[in-house]
């Protein structure tokens, strides 16, 4: 494991209880994410993208093995060690955006920073800073109702960056958009990981964010089959 | 900072919120209302019976018992010299009871026959009326559901029958002088009321008296013979073991109340919150601990509380006090039933009612916010981002 290491799993396996016996969903894992990686996990339904992008963010745990991400062994922390690494140091992107309803834009975007006690000015800046880089800022006082999926999906994106992070994990996060959108969207975060050195994990089936990837591993009934590296992926242009 | 998000996810649920708090609030305010309902009654009931009975206290003759009407023959004297200055100053009256035999339309019915002091102000009971010239017939004076028991009304006459203190039976003819309304079935039911000097005369105890009541706030006098002095406690008791016994009732009426309001307040609350999963996931997902889940959560119940205490003040409050002011018509009239019970019921609304039905119901709403959501923390964030059920 590199000191430039975001995420290093050895030998993960990860098991459900599914009536009186387990199913693998997971097994034999052993992946290294360097700093500022554009990567995707890439497989057919039921590969186990979800599950393995859930235990690099510390929302599910392994089996076996060990998952290092950004210096902390997950096997071992406890759930408020994880929370607190996700405050801090992660972004979520997921595929049904999860904004919550009530609160506006600027509330959405603000909410990891108001977790992380930032003071109210650098919140008011960084809030308009991160949904300017998205596009939004003539939507900064609509609600989620008031969008559209694109739009949402902009959102979520800046609620992810906002407090910048060293690693944001996105779950299908052009499943729900058209053509367009999915580029616009896959634009943003490929000059977000360019500017910021952010590493992006991607959980994807989508070929539209495939063309972006510098990285991608294919997983197949929950083993990797393949890892391959891309010098010149589509890389912010339409 | 949590309070604050408690603040912005009420405020931004906008009709939710405002539905949940409606709920908490009908419950505050039925609790309230019907409490102060009760409380009322309870409260007029010892109010009416200070105001047409009791008043500050009374001296009994030694012998006199009111639950055994055959103690009536024996239990009267001339009262000891101080309390007759009481008399004189009007600061008391006496009263005679004796047993007797009314005949109203040829029927028998046995009475309680009280001589009182006709210009006495210290009871709240017509009995000037009992100066009315009646023609030498015995001015009468009973309450209404006597008059309506007896089918007797005002300029009615009827043959009373008596045994005097020699042991000899006499009778007269009554005239109804009056019938008075009054809620205390005391002083209503079974008696009939006569100006105290024909009856010392009818039952040939002159200057003589059963009892003395005495006004309020009038210190009890150094010789009082062998009468008894019974204070207002005393003469309460009856009342009091009355309330007492029904303190267990008022207490299952309270409990159904909270259980019907904690019901309402679980649903709405349940139906929030659980509703509310994949939220829970998201914040646990950007990083909220779950025992700040469960706070934020609980929070949120009890602003919930709060501001249903808002709502119930403000709009409740108009019809708190409209009622504590006007009372409430009762359909029935519960005198006839034996209880003191007034026409117009006015609720009795204290702090202490506000007090303890807040703080109860607070805590009800607190438990269950915070219930339900430390279930939801405790799922797996990614079965409550997929919206799980628990």
């Amino acid at each position: 494991m590199s000191n430039n290491s975001v995420v290093n799993i050895t030998n993960l396996l990860k098991q459900f209880p599914v009536g009186g016996d387990y199913f693998t969903a997971l097994s034999d894992i052993n992946l290294n994410l360097e700093n500022a990686e554009f990567m995707g996990l890439v497989g057919p339904s039921g590969s186990g993208k979800t599950t393995l992008l859930n235990i690099i963010g510390g929302l599910d745990s392994p089996t076996k093995g060990n998952v290092n991400v950004l210096g902390m062994e997950l096997g071992s922390s406890s759930h408020n060690e994880r929370a607190n690494l996700r405050k801090t140091k992660m972004g979520f992107i997921f595929q049904s955006y999860n904004l919550l309803p009530v609160y506006t834009v600027f509330e959405n975007v603000e909410l990891p920073l108001i977790l992380n006690k930032v003071e109210t000015q650098e919140r008011n800046r960084l809030v308009t800073q991160a949904v300017d880089w998205v596009g939004l800022s003539d939507k900064i006082d609509s609600r989620p109702a008031q969008l559209s999926g694109g739009e949402c999906q902009r959102t979520a994106i800046a609620r992810a960056i906002v407090h910048k992070p060293t690693l944001i994990l996105a779950d299908e996060p052009t499943a729900n958009l058209d053509a367009e959108n999915s580029h616009h969207i896959m634009n943003i975060m490929v000059r977000l990981n360019k500017e910021l050195d952010t590493s992006f994990i991607f959980a994807t089936h989508d070929e539209k964010i495939m063309a972006y990837l510098r990285r991608i591993i294919h997983l197949e009934d929950g083993q990797i089959v393949k890892d391959e590296h891309f010098d010149n992926p589509k890389s912010g242009k339409n | 900072m949590l309070f604050n998000l408690a603040i912005k996810n009420l405020i931004g649920a906008g009709m939710r919120t405002w539905l949940n708090v409606f709920v908490t609030a009908v419950s505050f305010f039925m609790i309230i209302f019907i409490s102060g309902m009760y409380d009322g009654m309870r409260s007029h009931a010892k109010q009416v019976t200070i105001d047409t009975e009791v008043a500050g206290g009374a001296y009994w003759h030694p012998q006199y018992d009111p639950l055994d009407p055959f103690s009536y023959e024996d239990s009267h004297g001339i009262p000891p010299e101080e309390i007759r200055d009481l008399i004189k100053n009007e600061k008391a009256f006496s009263i005679l009871v004796s047993q007797a035999s009314i005949y109203p339309s040829g029927r028998m019915m046995p009475v309680t026959m009280k001589g009182i002091e006709p210009e006495q102000s210290i009871i709240n009971l017509p009995t000037r009326s009992l100066l009315k010239e009646t023609d030498g017939l015995i001015p009468v004076l009973m309450g209404n559901s006597m008059a309506n028991y007896t089918k007797l009304k005002v300029g009615d006459s009827f043959a009373i029958r008596w045994l005097d203190a020699n042991r000899t039976y006499d009778a007269d003819e009554g005239l109804i002088v009056y019938i008075m309304e009054t809620e205390n079935f005391k002083v209503d039911m079974g008696t009939i009321w006569i100006p105290l000097e024909r009856a010392q005369t009818m039952l040939d105890m002159k200057n003589e008296a059963t009892y003395i009541t005495f006004a309020k706030n009038i210190s009890t006098v150094q010789e009082k013979g062998n009468w008894i002095y019974r204070d207002v406690d005393y003469l309460m008791r009856d009342m009091e073991a009355m309330i007492a016994a029904d303190e267990p009732n008022a207490r299952i009426m309270y409990a159904i109340l909270l259980a019907l309001a904690g019901m309402g307040i679980f649903n709405s609350q349940i139906l929030s919150i659980f509703r509310r999963r994949k939220e829970i996931g998201t914040l646990m997902a950007i990083g909220m601990t779950r025992s700040r889940v469960v706070g934020l959560f609980t929070l949120e119940g009890g602003m919930n509380a709060f501001f249903a205490l808002i709502m119930t003040l403000v709009l409740g409050g108009p019809v708190f006090i409209y009622f504590s002011m006007y009372g409430i018509p009762l359909p029935i009239d519960y005198t006839e039933m034996g209880l003191i019970m007034a026409k117009r019921l006015i609720p009795v609304y204290t702090m202490g009612l506000f007090v303890s039905t807040t703080l109860f119901i607070s805590f009800v709403v607190l438990v269950l916010s915070y219930l339900p959501s430390r279930r939801i923390a405790k799922m797996k964030p990614t079965d409550a981002l997929r919206g799980k059920v628990v």
